[in-house]
């Protein structure tokens, strides 16, 4: 189960014709497949659309009423090669994963569903992980439409454009026999809005269907000779036959006045920021409506030649709002331009900046720029000489510090790498390489562990190159849900066959946790669509791996060290693999902290510890720290003029799970820690133990206290 | 071209000045997500346009992360919202944490002209910050002043204190603050029913929202001033007569000296009988006394206050009787039991994680035969054989309390231990250098003393502390003739603080080396 819930929100895809849906952007994308006819969708997680397949999987009750096959791919080259289905049979399916990594991972398929060419509409979902709050490499997907010739849509980011663009891409790839890739950012997958709805409509021909009826056709396998006719096939008919439904059901906007000297043309998604510097400039009302010709791309692959060169006609300029680089649009239009003889300036890189997000300022910086230069008339008074001096604010960059992600309170992961860090410092510093997934925050302070990461299911295999061994053996981490996903071959397989006498450290806890907490293989929960409790350590033995440590509490940091410790040392020369497991603490404490109120409530026995530390014995080193990190192991300055330090501290939002008790015991850190379980509803026998205990201590105390000064406070 | 006169430009559209722009700043995991919820289900009750946009992704592992929120009054039509914030161009800005004040301040989110910036003034420390040695702490004072000048109307209090308090966090009492700051066009009432229609934890979120509310109306009451007794020594400490009568003289001792220094010796001498008894006590004032008499009232006793502080600390050193000692106090047991909330229904399980080393055995064995056996290595790793492994101990069982006990009890074998002699000897080496550098060298002496500041921690910590407090000192002897010596001095001992392994300070002992080789 998913670390967000989506059951209640679900029920409002039951709503038909004439009712209005308020949401979130995964949502409207879900109800706009539904009511489009698709016939089977799947997909693989992933920061910005891990809740498109959250709904998706919470979904699946609704699907199955209309006949709709869901899929929860093992990787996103899974959920691309599932659009197969789509070549022969007049089926239209859906897939979603993030962009452009997951675009990466799925590039072959989708190349080869390309070239084949689809009978049934073919529509990949892509959320672009780019700006702000991205976690990847900062790429386009673009890239991959353009080498491949499926088209791309970026719908300007409101609900109804998005619901729209479902349809439209539906239907292009079908006039087109082309898949489409729908590309929604970050922020217009979690924009929140309304659109009037339509019914649902159960797939015309549905995946069950069409296994009575098998088809095939040779001429839409890439072969030779067939591979050479699809390339012809792209160029000749199904590009002009995109090109013709794109100009004959308008997908592409224009707003604004017919003519004007200058003009700007800016991608969908772009839209609402052009709109807001606009208004900033006083070019544009609250509404949208400009007095500048705006030319909106929805479709940004491809660019239809005669549309650009009939909105550029009669502009002295116009201005490409195209984010990220390099510029493909900027270039091809510039193309067109010239190769038409145009004279309009087409200005876009160099006003706006090549490199990153275009923010709300750079946006307005850009905007101003270039109405400034072509046409300064247009600009209000105020815009025009601004008349008050901007406040000079005082310089915080240097005191707030920067805060990055990392492990959660009570992780699991924590103890794994404060055991690998405490591994290091017995016996030197390692080739260590990451992988992708939570465990990636171990490259940054306090562990600093892991220079690299080369892809999702890639640790073990970005460490090949040490596969000889050497003096000191290379280290990698990989994740359950990486293992999963290519890693068990790409990675584990890889070790086995090249007889790799280096050590991976699988981190397992029991979801693909970094995504949302999905399921995998080798979840421990019972899932009743899913198969699960698949174990890593079987996996390995199949594969051919000998040397297998399976720890099943990495909280154990003393057992966990002495894992990797033998790991390194051991005279054996074959790969040897760490299966760490212990369950995600986010998730856990999600499943068992109502079960565990209702327990107390019920008047059951229940335990539930935390850690604290005694303030008196901390002396302020701040070495705990140095190998937790955790959110609730925090600093307190204490009101006594003979300290220095603040000294370590753990507030009420310690989950107990005893990594800092289990740090300072195996790295010797200090005696300052303490674990206090609280007993609810205890028995009577407790109870009296307790009681007598309590007498028993309190007349030694009263003993020693005796014979002694006592001050106010525990130590002064 | 004409010299744009802007005649026939389009006037701004009025209506823009109806948007409203609100950006959360929090960190992931305090509920933005619930708040941003709320607002934007208000907004919709009072008929008003409304969209939000967050961030998903990793940052919401304990990363900062940010959500935006804009709304319009209804009779607008189709209203075009922005899906970020732009800077310069934030209405409200709310930060759910101190330094994300201060990232909302250097983003530009918060201006003068238009901003009403709410902010919790309490700290969830950033990595970088605990990591550090010594005291990396980030200053609120300066992100609360750029706030000042940076906000058109400002709101700041412990908005997490104030929901824990009634049993609830942070998102509720917020949103109860952005209610009290009158910044939104809607009424008390209907910001409580968007907390109904949510549906969750009802109860508890209306009484932070209503805590966060009345921070908003009226600001954190003042804090009473604490009347800090002027001089320590009039707590009196519970005891026997005769040893209370002991103590009298020493207080006595205390009240004699200079007036600046008597609230530092009075919290010195109460910690070096707290960890051993009055005879100790008078020997900390003999050793402090001896350093007041080498100092003046010009320099405000500057040195003596120094030494009034880390002549204690050296004294009071962490040894296995004093921890033994404290975890075993009355005080300590009531204290956890008040942090965890246990109630007269529950018992509590009280767990120490202890490992001791034969360091720790033989320091506690006579001096004679603790170093005998400190320098034989068979001795060292049968002793290590037999103790070293970590131990949790049940605190509160008898068998546990009762070893822990005991090994407290030892303070009076304390002075004949290794230990002790070797504090002793490490504690008369540093007091001698000080005393060297004096009269002349005044400065010089200030800054040895505070150089105790670098020992502290057990087992490794520690033995590295101790190796970093020789280097400074060896550092201060290259410099001790200079007129700048002190401030080198200092210099080191920051950048010793700065790091663990003292990569700073073997840099900045460079240096030093640079212009005094």
């Amino acid at each position: 189960m998913a670390e967000r819930s989506f059951k209640a929100e679900v029920e409002h895809l039951r709503k038909g014709s004439g009712d209005v849906f308020t949401g979130e952007g995964i949502l409207a994308l879900t109800k706009a497949l539904l009511e489009n006819g698709v016939g089977y969708v799947g997909g693989y997680q992933g920061a910005p659309i891990s809740h498109l397949m959250d709904v998706l999987a919470d979904a699946q009750d609704l699907m199955g009423e209309l006949g709709v096959r869901f899929e929860a791919n093992a990787s996103e080259a899974a959920a691309a090669a599932m659009l197969a289905a789509s070549v022969h049979y007049p089926i239209r399916g859906a897939v979603t994963f993030k962009g452009s990594v997951g675009v990466n991972v799925a590039s072959d398929a989708l190349a080869n569903l390309a070239s084949s060419g689809v009978n049934g509409g073919a529509l990949v979902i892509v959320g672009e992980d780019y700006g702000e709050g991205s976690s990847i490499m900062q790429e386009r997907s673009y890239g991959f439409a353009m080498k491949s010739q499926f088209w791309l849509l970026d719908p300007r980011p409101n609900l109804p454009s998005i619901v729209k663009a479902v349809g439209d891409g539906f239907a292009l790839s079908e006039a087109s026999n082309t898949p489409v890739m729908l590309m929604v950012r970050i922020r217009s997958c979690h924009v929140t809005g309304s659109f009037e709805t339509s019914d649902n409509v159960p797939p015309p021909l549905s995946v069950q269907d069409a296994l009575a009826n098998p088809q095939r056709d040779f001429k839409r396998v890439v072969l030779p000779p067939m591979s050479y006719a699809h390339e012809h096939d792209k160029i000749d008919n199904r590009w002009p036959a995109a090109e013709k439904f794109i100009l004959d059901n308008k997908l592409n906007e224009r707003f604004g006045p017919e003519s004007g000297k200058v003009g700007i043309m800016c991608l969908g998604g772009m839209y609402n920021g052009v709109i807001r510097a606009l208004q900033r400039l006083g070019l544009a009302d609250i509404s949208g409506n400009t007095s500048v010709p705006l030319y909106v791309l929805n479709v940004t692959y491809p660019i239809v030649k005669s549309d650009v060169v009939d909105f550029c006609k009669g502009k002295e300029a116009v201005l490409l709002v195209e984010e990220g680089q390099p510029e493909f649009i900027e270039q091809q239009i510039g193309a067109m331009l010239y190769k038409e003889g145009a004279t309009t300036r087409l200005e876009g890189k160099g006003i706006f900046p090549k490199a990153g997000e275009y923010t709300g300022q750079i946006m307005f910086d850009g905007l101003e720029a270039f109405v400034r230069q072509y046409a300064p008339d247009l600009l209000p008074a105020k815009v025009l000489a601004p008349n008050t001096p901007k406040t000079e604010l005082p310089d915080l960059t240097k005191s707030v510090p920067i805060r990055p992600p990392g492990f959660c309170t009570g992780c699991p992961e924590r103890p794994i790498f404060a055991s690998l860090k405490l591994a290091e410092q017995e016996l030197g510093p390692r080739q260590i390489t990451g992988d992708i997934g939570c465990h990636l925050f171990a490259c940054l302070p306090p562990f600093e562990i892991g220079g690299s990461t080369m892809g999702y299911g890639l640790g073990p295999a970005s460490n090949a190159a040490f596969d000889g061994g050497g003096e000191h053996r290379a280290i990698s981490i990989l994740g359950d849900g990486g293992f999963w996903h290519n890693g068990l071959s790409s990675s584990i397989g890889n070790m086995v066959f090249n007889k790799s006498d280096s050590v991976a450290i699988i981190v397992d806890n029991y979801y693909s946790a970094a995504t949302g907490g999905q399921d995998v293989l080798s979840s421990r929960a019972q899932n009743s669509t899913k198969s699960t409790n698949h174990p890593i350590s079987k996996a390995l033995e199949g594969v051919g791996v000998e040397w297998i440590r399976q720890i099943d509490r990495t909280y154990d940091v003393t057992q966990m060290r002495a894992a990797i410790r033998e790991a390194l040392t051991t005279d054996y020369k074959g790969p040897k693999v760490i299966v760490a497991s212990s369950e995600c603490m986010l998730n856990r404490q999600r499943r068992e902290k109502p079960l565990r109120n209702k327990a107390i409530a019920d008047g059951k026995r229940v335990e539930t510890p935390r850690f604290g530390v005694d303030q008196d014995v901390c002396t302020g080193d701040h070495a705990c720290i140095r190998l937790s990190g955790c959110p609730s192991l925090s600093l307190k300055k204490l009101d006594d003029p003979l300290r220095d330090d603040p000294v370590a501290h753990i507030d009420q939002s310690c989950v107990g799970c005893g990594n800092c008790g289990e740090v300072a015991d195996a790295a010797i850190l200090c005696p300052s820690f303490y674990e206090a379980k609280v007993v609810h509803n205890p028995t009577v026998f407790e109870t009296w133990l307790t009681g007598l205990r309590k007498k028993v201590i309190s007349w030694l105390q009263n003993r020693r206290a005796g014979k002694r000064l006592t001050f106010s406070g525990e130590a002064l | 071209m004409s010299l744009a006169l802007p005649l026939d430009a389009q006037p701004t559209d009025p209506a823009l000045e109806g948007i409203i722009k609100l950006a959360v700043m929090a960190v992931g995991g305090q509920g933005g997500g619930v708040l941003t919820n709320w607002i934007e289900s208000l907004a919709r009750s009072q008929g008003y346009h409304c969209q939000a946009t967050s961030v998903a992704g990793v940052a919401q592992r304990t990363g900062a992360t940010i959500y935006y929120i804009e709304m319009a009054p209804g009779d607008v039509a189709a209203p075009v919202f922005s899906l970020a914030p732009a800077a310069g161009d934030v209405d409200i800005a709310i930060a759910a944490e101190m330094m994300e004040a201060g990232r909302a301040i250097i983003r530009g989110f918060v201006t003068p002209d238009r901003t009403t910036l709410i902010a919790s003034t309490h700290r969830m420390l950033a990595v970088s910050e605990k990591t550090v040695p010594g005291d990396g702490m980030a200053s609120s004072d300066e992100v609360r002043a750029a706030a000042e000048v940076a906000s058109q109307k400002l709101i700041l209090a412990d908005m997490d204190r104030a929901a824990v308090k009634v049993g609830s966090v942070i998102s509720a009492s917020l949103f109860g603050a952005l209610a009290g700051s009158e910044a939104l066009p809607f009424k008390r009432e209907a910001f409580e029913e968007a907390i109904r229609t949510g549906g969750k934890g009802v109860e508890a979120s209306l009484r932070a929202f209503a805590a966060g509310y009345d921070l908003a109306q009226n600001g954190e009451p003042a804090k009473p001033v604490e009347e800090k007794p002027v001089q320590q020594e009039i707590v009196a400490p519970k005891g026997p007569a005769d040893i209370q009568s002991e103590w009298a003289r020493l207080e006595a001792r205390v009240a004699a000296l200079p007036e600046t220094v008597r609230v530092m010796a009075a919290a010195g001498l109460t910690k070096v009988v707290d960890f051993q008894d009055c005879a100790y006590g008078s020997e900390y004032l003999d050793r402090l006394e001896a350093l007041v008499k080498a100092d003046t009232a010009e320099r405000e006793y500057e040195l003596s206050c120094e030494a009034a502080k880390y002549i204690a600390n050296a004294m009071a050193y962490d040894d296995v009787i004093r921890v033994a000692d404290l975890k075993t106090r009355p005080q300590r047991f009531d204290r956890i039991e008040a942090e965890m909330g246990v109630g007269n229904d529950n018992v509590m399980h009280l767990t120490d994680y202890l490992h001791p080393r034969a360091e720790e055995i033989v320091g506690l064995l006579p001096e004679k035969l603790g170093r005998k056996m400190e320098n034989d290595p068979a001795w060292m790793k049968r002793i290590d054989r037999w103790f070293n492994r970590g131990r949790r101990l049940r605190t509160d069982s008898l068998r546990g309390f009762a070893m822990l006990y005991f090994l407290g009890g030892l303070r009076n074998w304390r002075l004949k231990t290794l230990r002790h002699k070797m504090e002793q000897d490490h504690l008369n080496d540093w007091l001698q250098m000080v005393a060297g550098y004096l009269p002349d060298r005044y400065g010089m002496a200030v800054e040895i003393l505070r150089c105790r500041r670098l020992i502290k921690g057990y087992s490794d910590t520690h033995a590295r502390g101790l190796s970093k407090f020789d280097k400074v000192l060896s550092g201060a002897r290259m410099v001790e003739d200079r007129e700048d010596g002190p401030q080198w001095v200092a210099r080191l001992r920051e950048a010793a603080l700065k790091d663990e392994k003292g990569t700073e300070l073997d840099g900045a002992l460079k240096t030093v080396e640079s212009f005094t080789g």
